[in-house]
């Protein structure tokens, strides 16, 4: 907690600093070590953050927007009271983009996180001050939400291990909602080991989020160890072409020799439907939007801007409360879900997304996972990308997983100008061991996750 | 109606002819809300007590989706013969209002729990059914508390959620009601039919079955429909036979000015006994409806609903009929007995139990009937209980009380509840079938009436009641009075 202090001024990864709980879960992890010290939980005593839309019972917690300022849930969500009760140490809230939207976490109604390899550069987002507080050797895990990529992208611009468990896995109980269906928390760490065993904490069925799947979760911990000798990883032809930056693409080609030099065979795949991928997401999810953010109306909690009139409260309200880029989406979704153009733009794109899961499905007959870059390019400079379609492009090789619902992972696979690069491994659903597997091959075979950032470094 | 309304009425009904179909919103009578824990009896609570994050749409809860609701929808489509799709799912109906904490309510679109059904009913004497489009389930809003009379003009509005998540079944009918009357029919018995199967309290005035009515009017012969509009805030089944003779005579009145109605939603006000435009189709809502991404969609089995349908009790209709049939009941009486199922369990415990079908018919029908009805509370839930009854009655049927001192003790076992044989027992109301000692009563109900003894021994009959009566007073009501009868006639005899 005093790195903590050190780094935040920079850094601004923290919404709110939880120093309290913090203490009480410190002095019950400690009591639980010394009594039951072969039975406690790998996690028990260990520090962690939650991004800031993650509820917890008391705490603050904003989705980094003005309109839920000051809002305090009388609830704990599934996935953080599970690691509570492993014994988990929260020190804090992180910063993240409003309502988990945007890919530079600049979207925050607060300010955006730095990134720890380079202040003045963008943690990447949604979940930017997650990847940044682990990035910057704060904590060793903290927890994530990817709706498009925001658990792998921040991570992979970052140099930290982000996965996204497959849709169901993990309970969505207390996630402060962006997109419902696509929506999934995960951890980010600083190994794949670390991952997996958060993973195994907070995975399985919930009876409180009916889309939790109720079959059992498979253990991660031997597929860590298993390697990739004879596995056969597909290369999707679409997530190495246009937009990719030419030095990401070296990076990740580097790492795919890696793997092969392990065993694994490569095989060219392709996903044709990749290129429609961008827009249907951006139907999907912000129609869910549209619909998820209705309840910010300034009736029951959070920001009310008093008018003489129902109608007026709700217009200020919203229009004071939500940021630029929240208001564009709930417009955007408004539009797609409306009388006349549902069919064109709502029904289409679910078929499309239907489309989207058979061709990934496909795919998986011949090969046991897939591999490509997270991220188009590294951190990009704080107000480099001022339209909406460039910031958009940053999740065009991580959404589609979303979309079909697949187990997903970034790993540090190399730097360029001392900014890290990722590797992300995708694998069909519930295949979520498979993730770790191949990453863990990788990472066993490779260093660049143990580099540490400037500002990890500064804890030393 | 007056004379004079109805006149005009008929007349206008000559040429055109009315088209209505009705929507039901009932709730349902399950143990907690449709898609959290709380309570579904949500009046006993103070303001927002009864509610939880789930319901109080707090950022990040989930719904989960009440499996008895789910069943109690069932019974409901399978008693009106609808389909039931083994693929069913819930859709977002999105507005903003204060008494929808979500901003948008939890309901069904375009693949609703069942469709396709019909209820069968009479409207005078004559058998008619009315389609039933679809039954669905949705959730129930909270309710807003102005001070004023309507939100825009309220200087201030309170919000209770207490009934917000309540279970809500909304059953929509055809447009195949043609007259006011036929509406109030279909009605009542689909209220009857929810309360039946145990699905719902059936209660208007408290809003737990809540109806809208949709009515155009079209010239007689014509096959297209006219422009509809639609009726709320009617809550009790008088008002919605009012409001629809109401709107129906405004309709024809602007189509015979030259008029052309506009499609719109119109508010019944009790009150002035008129509807009031409320919104025109341009402020109509776009609600957005698009898939429940919370739920999952619902495969309902043939196993499940076969296991429902189990549950289905005999319904009114086809139970009136095999009283009719079985017990050589009138078709009136058995309409009047199988009305509500707790009195048709009774006739029918009585009747396994003994009793003649015609005596307990006469008994539940007449004195029962009316205690219940002075006392709002049905034979069941009274003190006397149908066990109460059955016993009363074994005692008049074995001849140790008549049926006066039955009635008497009727009403205070009804009240206060008791042990009949008890009572009769310690209050000696056995009845006198002596014939040894009701010869003196006989012979002083003689002496002391000497016009109707002649009068009798002249032919007149009815004479004998003045004396009959004359030995049931003496006796304080416990002679049996068909011993009474015959010794009277003896004696005048001779």
């Amino acid at each position: 907690m005093a790195h903590q202090k050190r780094v935040e001024p920079q850094l601004h990864a923290y919404l709110t600093s939880t120093t309290e709980l913090a203490e009480q879960q410190a002095e019950a992890a400690a009591l639980t070590l010394a009594e039951h010290p072969d039975s406690a939980s790998p996690l028990c005593g260990i520090p962690m953050a939650l991004k800031d839309v993650l509820c917890v019972q008391g705490v603050e917690t904003t989705a980094s927007s003005k309109v839920l300022a000051g809002f305090r849930p009388p609830y704990t969500a599934t996935a953080v009271q599970r690691l509570f009760d492993a014994g988990a140490v929260c020190v804090g809230k992180t910063n993240c983009d409003e309502f988990a939207m945007g890919s530079s976490n600049e979207n925050s109604a607060f300010g955006a996180a730095g990134n720890p390899w380079d202040v003045e550069r963008v943690p990447g987002g949604s979940s930017g001050g997650s990847a940044a507080t682990v990035g910057a050797g704060v904590v060793p895990y903290a927890l994530g939400t990817d709706t498009g990529g925001s658990i792998r992208q921040p991570a992979s611009l970052c140099g930290v291990v982000g996965f996204k468990p497959t849709y169901g896995r993990v309970s969505r109980y207390g996630l402060i909602a962006f997109a419902s269906s696509l929506d999934q928390i995960g951890p980010l760490a600083l190994s794949v080991e670390d991952c997996a065993l958060v993973f195994a904490v907070i995975a399985g069925h919930d009876p409180r989020d009916s889309t939790s799947d109720p079959s059992p979760v498979e253990d991660p911990q031997p597929a860590l160890g298993r390697g990739v000798d004879g596995l056969r990883l597909g290369v999707p032809r679409e997530y190495f072409g246009a937009g990719i930056d030419a030095g990401v693409r070296g990076c990740v080609e580097d790492a795919l020799h890696v793997l092969e030099a392990q065993g694994a065979r490569l095989r060219e795949v392709s996903l044709p439907s990749t290129e429609v991928a961008l827009s249907t997401y951006y139907i999907i999810a912000p129609a869910e939007c549209s619909s998820n953010l209705a309840r910010y109306d300034g009736v029951r909690f959070g920001l009310r801007e008093e008018q003489p009139s129902l109608t007026d409260m709700y217009l200020r309200t919203r229009a004071a409360g939500f940021g630029d880029e929240v208001k564009r989406r709930v417009m955007l979704g408004t539009y797609a879900l409306s009388s006349g153009y549902y069919d064109a733009y709502y029904r289409q794109a679910q078929k499309v997304r239907t489309l989207i899961a058979a061709e990934f499905a496909s795919v998986f007959e011949s090969v046991d996972a897939l591999v490509s870059p997270t991220s188009p390019t590294v951190a990009f400079t704080m107000g480099e990308r001022d339209d909406p379609l460039s910031m958009y492009m940053c999740d065009v090789v991580t959404l589609p997983a979303n979309l079909a619902g697949l187990p997903g992972i970034s790993v540090p696979c190399g730097f360029i100008d001392s900014l890290p690069v990722g590797l992300q491994v995708l694998a069909p659903r519930f295949q979520d061991a498979r993730v770790f597997q191949v990453a863990n091959a990788y990472q066993r075979a490779t260093d660049w996750h143990a580099t540490r950032s400037p500002l990890a470094d500064a804890a030393a | 109606m007056t004379q004079t309304a109805e006149a005009a009425s008929s007349a206008v009904l000559a040429r055109y002819e009315p088209v209505i179909g009705l929507e039901v919103h009932a709730q349902l009578l399950t143990r907690s809300k449709m898609f959290c824990g709380c309570s579904a009896d949500y009046t006993a609570a103070a303001p927002n007590d009864n509610t939880c994050p789930v319901c109080l749409g707090l950022p990040g809860v989930l719904p989960v989706i009440n499996r008895q609701a789910i069943e109690y929808a069932v019974r409901t489509a399978l008693a009106l013969e609808c389909e039931i799709p083994s693929f069913t799912k819930f859709d977002r109906k999105n507005y903003f209002y204060p008494d929808l904490p979500k901003g948008y309510q939890i309901s069904q679109y375009d693949l609703p729990l069942s469709l396709n059904g019909r209820l069968r009913f009479e409207v005078e004497g004559e058998p008619a059914s009315c389609g039933i489009t679809r039954v669905h389930l949705e959730e129930d809003t909270g309710t807003l508390h102005h001070a004023g009379d309507v939100l825009q003009s309220a200087t201030s509005s309170l919000v209770d959620l207490n009934r917000c998540g309540v279970p809500l079944m909304e059953i929509v009918g055809e447009p195949d009601l043609r007259s006011a009357a036929a509406a109030h029919e279909y009605l009542v018995r689909l209220r009857q039919l929810l309360v039946y199967i145990g699905v719902n309290d059936g209660n208007l005035e408290k809003g737990s079955f809540r109806c809208d009515a949709n009515i155009s009017m079209r010239p007689r012969g014509a096959s297209e429909y006219g422009v509809k509009v639609e009726i709320k805030n009617m809550n009790s089944f008088r008002a919605v036979r009012l409001a629809l003779e109401y709107e129906l005579e405004r309709q024809v009145a602007v189509l015979d000015g030259g008029g052309a109605l506009t499609q719109e939603t119109r508010g019944w006000v009790e009150a002035r006994r008129q509807t009031v435009s409320q919104r025109s189709k341009e402020y109509a809502h776009d609600y957005r409806y698009f898939p429940e991404p919370d739920l999952p969609p619902l495969r309902l089995d043939a196993e499940f609903v076969d296991r429902v349908r189990a549950t289905l009790p005999e319904l009114p209709a086809a139970r009136a009929m095999r009283f009719h049939e079985q017990y050589q009941l009138s078709r009136y009486d058995a309409a009047v007995l199988t009305a509500a199922v707790e009195d048709a369990d009774a006739f029918e415990g009585l009747v396994d139990a003994g009793v003649a079908a015609k005596t307990a018919a006469n008994w539940l029908m007449g004195d029962v009937a009316a205690l219940a009805n002075e006392h709002k509370v049905p034979l069941h839930a009274s003190g006397l209980g149908v066990e109460g009854l059955r016993r009363l009655l074994a005692l008049v049927e074995t001849g140790t009380i008549n049926a006066p001192t039955a009635k008497e003790l009727l009403g205070e076992l009804y009240v206060s509840g008791g042990d009949a044989e008890a009572l009769v027992r310690d209050r000696g109301l056995a009845q006198v079938s002596d014939e040894a000692q009701l010869a003196e009563a006989i012979d002083a109900a003689i002496a002391a009436n000497p016009d109707a003894a002649a009068d009798f021994r002249a032919g007149l009959e009815k004479a004998l009641g003045r004396m009959v009566g004359h030995v049931m007073k003496a006796t304080g009501n416990k002679a049996q009075p068909q011993l009474v009868n015959r010794m009277l006639r003896e004696r005048l005899a001779r």
